[in-house]
Formats: structure tokens, sequence, C-alpha cells
């Protein structure tokens, strides 16, 4: 069984969803995020997904865009962000690490070559925002051959008839974005998820992950217990970027303040268990 | 029976260099796609299967015709520019007068045709990004004319470049949203139209302005387009009683040049020469020419050649003109290139400036930096190619919106 399948299975065996935050790598520094990484799990973290920058992150608002930048300026590559998973390895053998971002960095890499290698670091599955199924065959088999998993995105957009396509190409775990716009602005009400939700799981018998506009502990404890798990990002992002120092550097307070905030979000997820279906 | 014609059919056009892209709207099986997040893709395919239905439509085509004749002013004419042949005392030299369009470029060809498709399909908010703000006057203009709401996203550094095109968009009553992200140029204001739509998907229409996007963009801009070859060879035909020799386009994203080669891309007696900007030179690092300095990878929607680094990280392209100024390619241009059928070549910031006022002043046409670039190119070319040869430049716009960035080059304050 992959670290993914087995962690969801385990919540589910706890009764409970995952809560799933996102760092950016390299955001504002190499060290830093490697120390947020490591300090994740303990803070309560049950997947962690890693964004890896890029230039022109044309699915993402204002908050993830500079991070990236962040990120870049700070040297980020993606056998850099490998190389931060492997680090993050030894230490962990069991929290899955999901990279996520778009496809041109991997495709200049090579996606056999990166499938290999990001299994080798430890990573468990990817999400290509700009990589649709229509357009996967290129990474599909030598996933497969690797043991990398690809998640798949279904947006509210996703027609009935689309949405058994699209999960047919799915493995791993799917991501539902709950809200047709970027990264870090609206959210989506308890409503929309409790309708949206069991249309995506009647397709699937992967898990199911809720995305974009989760914020709050109370939104993702919802969020997580509707569906099988929460993402995080924008608001943790977000949060980061405030303790930085006027020269963007990270300061003495910049992992508390995230870690606490990770903290705040696992309670609120473990606390609310799970609704029946 | 009906497999043999469907057959035959397939045959015929498989023989054609002018097709559809296949059915991932790849060219060449490898250039364009559709490379988008999940939320787009449904409507990315709903937007081919309404322009596929509008082009099968002849009241579609009629209804274009219209506009295209009364408002945009087509037919285009072409112009022979006798001292300019002169002068270059080698081929002959025609202009394809597209900066006579309404809002003064080829940019309305293929607005006039989009907007009409996004009122089929009940759109009442459009989205546009652009460089030079030829495309986003262009969109404003129509947006004005059927009533409609208009964002235009526009990089922060392009909106100060083009500040009289900035307020003729204000004037038609658009909101020109100026993006800092990046270098704030074209590449930019295109990220940030695509997240424009991402959040408003249900009433609001993408409006592309050049062959490059997501498919069906490049196939449908380029159709859009196709008007000006067309005309071109009817024209020529009219004029010398044959093909023209030579073929010349300033490369941006790739419309204008698209829209004269297209036509012409079976008759391989034709040379098809796309001009790229080299900015400060090719291998200045301060450059826009994607073919010749990029290598394939994906941006905004399609596998073209980029301007990226080793990492894949795509670079800022750099051109004195703003609507070259863009480190991406229409897909169908990358595939072109690689079966050799388009060559593409560069023309310098400094080159493009000299050609700027060698139109000027010998034609009494004041051409669009963007165009500029081609004349460049032909006034390298023509010199060297027989008198009885005859040379076509895709006169895309015309200069007014330059003027400033001109003056400031030649040192004069205005
Ligand atoms: C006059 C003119 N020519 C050319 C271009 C470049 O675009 P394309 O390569 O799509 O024709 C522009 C873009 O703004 C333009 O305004």
């Amino acid at each position: 069984m992959s670290r993914i399948a087995k962690r969801f299975s385990d919540l589910a065996a706890e009764g409970r969803g995952a809560l799933i935050p996102y760092l950016e790598a390299y955001d504002p520094d190499r060290e830093t995020s490697l120390a947020l990484l490591r300090a994740m799990p303990a803070a309560g973290a049950d997947l962690i997904e890693v964004g890896i920058p890029f230039s022109d992150p044309s699915a993402d608002g204002p908050v993830i865009q500079a991070a990236a930048l962040r990120g870049l300026k700070a040297g980020a590559t993606l056998a850099g962000v490998l190389g931060m998973v492997s680090a993050f390895r030894e230490g962990d053998a069991h929290t899955p690490v999901i990279l996520m971002g778009y496809v041109n960095p991997v495709e200049s890499y090579g996606y056999e070559r990166f499938c290999k290698d990001a299994v080798a670091a430890g990573v468990d599955g990817v999400v290509l925002v700009d990589l649709p199924p229509e357009e996967a065959d290129v990474i599909e088999a030598p996933a497969k051959a690797a043991g990398l998993d690809i998640i798949r995105l279904v947006a509210p957009t996703t027609t009935p008839e689309r949405l058994g396509y699209v999960l047919s190409h799915a493995s791993g775990f799917v991501y539902y974005v709950s809200i047709a716009g970027i990264t870090g602005t609206r959210t989506a009400s308890a409503g929309d998820l409790r309708a949206a939700i069991p249309r995506v799981r009647a397709a699937t018998s992967l898990p199911v992950a809720v995305g974009f506009g989760v914020r709050t502990p109370e939104q993702a404890a919802q969020a997580a217990s509707i569906a099988d798990g929460a993402v995080v990002a924008s608001v943790l992002i977000e949060t980061l970027a405030g303790t930085l120092d006027a020269q963007g550097h990270a300061t003495d307070a910049t992992l508390p303040t995230v870690l606490e905030q990770i903290g705040a979000l696992a309670t609120a997820v473990r606390a609310a268990g799970r609704q029946a279906a | 029976m009906a497999n043999l014609m469907e057959q035959q059919k397939a045959a015929r056009l498989n023989s054609s260099l002018r097709h559809e892209p296949d059915g991932r709207g790849h060219f060449g099986g490898r250039y364009g796609g559709r490379f988008v997040a999940e939320t787009l893709v449904p409507l990315i395919l709903e937007l081919e299967t309404a322009y596929a239905q509008a082009k099968a439509d002849p009241a579609f085509q009629r209804e274009l015709d219209y506009y295209l004749k009364d408002y945009v002013g087509r037919p285009s004419p072409l112009w022979l520019a006798r001292r300019m042949t002169e002068k270059l005392g080698g081929a002959k030299i025609y202009l394809k007068r597209e900066e006579l369009n309404h809002t003064g470029s080829h940019k309305l060809n293929n607005v006039m045709g989009q907007i009409l498709l996004a009122r089929r399909m009940g759109r009442t908010r459009i989205v546009a990004e652009t460089g030079a703000g030829q495309h986003g006057v262009a969109t404003a203009t129509v947006c004005a004319l059927f009533g409609l709401k208009c964002v235009v996203y526009m990089g922060a550094t392009d909106v100060e470049r083009q500040k009289p095109n900035v307020f003729r968009m204000r004037l038609l009553g658009a909101e020109v949203v100026p993006v800092t992200a990046g270098a704030g140029t074209l590449k930019d204001a295109m990220n940030e139209a695509m997240r424009d739509w991402v959040a408003n998907v249900a009433d609001t229409y993408m409006l592309i302005g050049t062959v490059a996007g997501p498919a069906p963009y490049p196939a449908m801009v380029r159709d859009f387009q196709s008007v000006i070859g067309t005309e071109v060879k009817a024209q020529m035909q009219e004029a010398e009683g044959r093909l023209p020799d030579v073929v010349v386009a300033a490369i941006g994203g790739g419309s204008n040049a698209m829209g004269i080669f297209h036509p012409f891309l079976d008759d391989q007696s034709v040379r098809l020469i796309g001009v790229e900007a080299a900015g400060h030179g090719l291998d200045s690092g301060k450059t826009a020419a994607s073919i010749e300095r990029g290598r394939p990878g994906v941006l905004h929607g399609n596998r073209t050649y980029l301007l990226q680094s080793a990492d894949g990280q795509i670079e800022e392209a750099h051109s004195i003109s703003a609507g070259l100024d863009y480190p991406g390619v229409g897909p169908e241009h990358a595939w072109l290139n690689d079966i050799g059928r388009a060559e593409y070549v560069g023309a310098t910031d400094e080159e493009a400036l000299e050609a700027f006022q060698f139109c000027t002043e010998l034609e009494g046409i004041i051409p669009a930096l963007e165009s500029a670039h081609a004349v460049a190119h032909a006034m390298k070319l023509a010199p060297t190619l027989p008198t009885d040869s005859l040379m076509v430049i895709n006169l895309s716009g015309r200069g007014d919106k330059d003027i400033f960035t001109v003056a400031e080059h030649l040192g004069v304050q205005l």
C-alpha cells in the first residue's frame, strides 16, 4: 500500500479526515522551508503539499504568486525541491508528500527522470495544475512505472459527463477545487461542499480532499469532515509572509507562528471527526 | 462507401499544410494542446464546439463579412511601395495595409470574429490581455459597439509606454487593469486575464489577441486573420497575375503573420518569413526571439517555443515594441518552423527604429514598431533579390501609438 493510501485508510479507521497544509519550497529560503516541512507532522499535518515555484503561476492568487517569486529568488529549482523532500525523508518515513506545481519545469526536467527522481526522493504524488488528463499521457506511464500518484483536480465546472473521464486518470486521491477561481480568494460554503462531494464520491473509490479557499479551523474541520481531507495553503503563506522582515528574510517568529496556526487547524480537524455519509 | 469518401477526404487534407490541429489541438502532433487548469477545460471545450458550429453556419460568415466590410473597412489595399522598391534596388515591394483597418491594426479582424462568437454564446463580459494596446483597443471598440462590459489586462510597463492606447481604451469604456507581476508586460497580462476568466466563468468570454493559448484559440484566431492572406492572393493576382515570391511579417504571438501566411502554405514557391524581435540582439540575452532562442515548453495553455531557463522558468522577453515583447509564439509557427515551411529571423530594436523612419520618409506611412520589424528584414532581403521578384510586407499596424517611444530614442522631447 502506498503512503497516501495507508494514511487515508488509517485516518478513516480513526474516524476523521486529513489536514493537508501547503508550503512553497524555498519560501523564503531553503533552510526555513525545510525546517517548516520537518516540523509540520508534529504540528498536526497528516499529508503535506509542497509547492514547486514557477515563474507564471496562472491559477494562483497574489499570495502564492508572491511565495513562488520568493522561492525563485532564493534559488529554487525542481532538483532543489526534490532535494528538500529527500532531506525530509531522512527523519520521516510515513507522512505522504505531494508536490504541486505547473508542468513546464517538469517537462524541462524530463518526465521519466522526474518520476524516478521524485519517488527516489520520497515524493508520493504530484499535482500538475495545467496538465489536464487530455495532455497527461506524457507523464502517466513513467509515473505508473515509478509508483508516483497523479492527483487529479476536479472543479465545480467539471461536468457530470466529464467527471468519470477525469477520475479514470486519477490515482492517490482526488483534489476537489471547491471554487471556480484562483487560490486564496473565495471560499465555498458548507452547503456547496455537501452538494458537490457526494457527486465526486459516487464516481470514485479514491479519497477526496478539498482545497482552494479553506482558511479557518472551522472551514478546515468542515471540509475534512464532509470530504476526506482539507488542503490549507494561502492563509498559511500569508501568515509566513507576515513574519518576514523588511528584506523578506525569515525571523525568529516565522516557524512558531506558522506551526501554531497548523496546530489550531489540526485540533479543529481532529475534533470534528467524520460526518456520516 | 461513405467510409471511402471519408478516407479520401482525410488523405487530401493530410497532403495539405492548411489543416486543423488534431483532436487534442496539437499541430504536428506536438505543439499547441489544452494545458489549462481543470476549471477551464470544460469552458474551452464548450468554446471549441461553439466555434465549430459558428464556422459551419453561413449566417455567421455573412454577419462577419458585413462587419468586416462596413465596420473594419476591409478589404485593405495592397500598396506598391515604389520609393522603397527603388531605394532598396531589388525585389518589388508591396505593403499589405492592415494599418488602415479601423483601430489601426490587424487586431480587429480577429476581435470582430470572436465578439460575434461571444454574443452567440450569450456572454456579457469580455476580458482580454494586451501588450501594445492594439488588441485592447480593438476589444474595447467592439465592446462599445455591442454594449458589453470590457476588462483589459495590461502590464504596468506597457501601460507606461503605450499611454495613448490606455487612454483610448478608457474613452471606449473599458476598464484597464495594470498588472505589476513579473516585468509587467504581455506575459503577465495574459496570466492575469486567465485568472480573471477562471474566477468569472459564468458570464465571461476571454478574447485572446493572438494565435496562442489553449485550443481552439490558435486555429480560431488564425481563421479570423486569414482574411489578410486571402486578400493578398487575389490582389497580387490582379496586380501582377501571379503569386508573390516572398511574404514577410513580424511575429509577436504570430497572428498577423499566420493570417498572411496561412493561405499560402500550400504554395511552395512562396517564401514565408516571420521576423521576431531580436531586442538588443539575438545573443544579447535581451530578446523576444522565442523560436530562434527558445526551446519547446508549456505556457499559457499551449506547448510551443518559449524563452526559458535551464530549469523551465519562463524568462522575460525584451523588445522596444510592446506588441512583440512576449516569450512565446503561436504553436502553428513552432510547427511551421520545425518542418521548414516558414523561416524565422530576427530584427533588433535599432533596426526596427531605422525601418520605422525609412518607411515613414519614403512612403508617407508611419508603421507600428511591430510592423517596422518586418520592414527591417525586408530592407536586408530585398536588395539581394532580382528586380522581377515580388515581396509583400504585412504592415500590421500604424505607428501613431509609438511616437513617444520613438521620440525618446531619437532624443526628442515631446
Ligand atoms: C501592429 C501590431 N503588429 C503586430 C503585433 C504582434 O502580434 P501578432 O504577432 O499576434 O500579430 C501587434 C501586437 O500588439 C501589433 O499591435
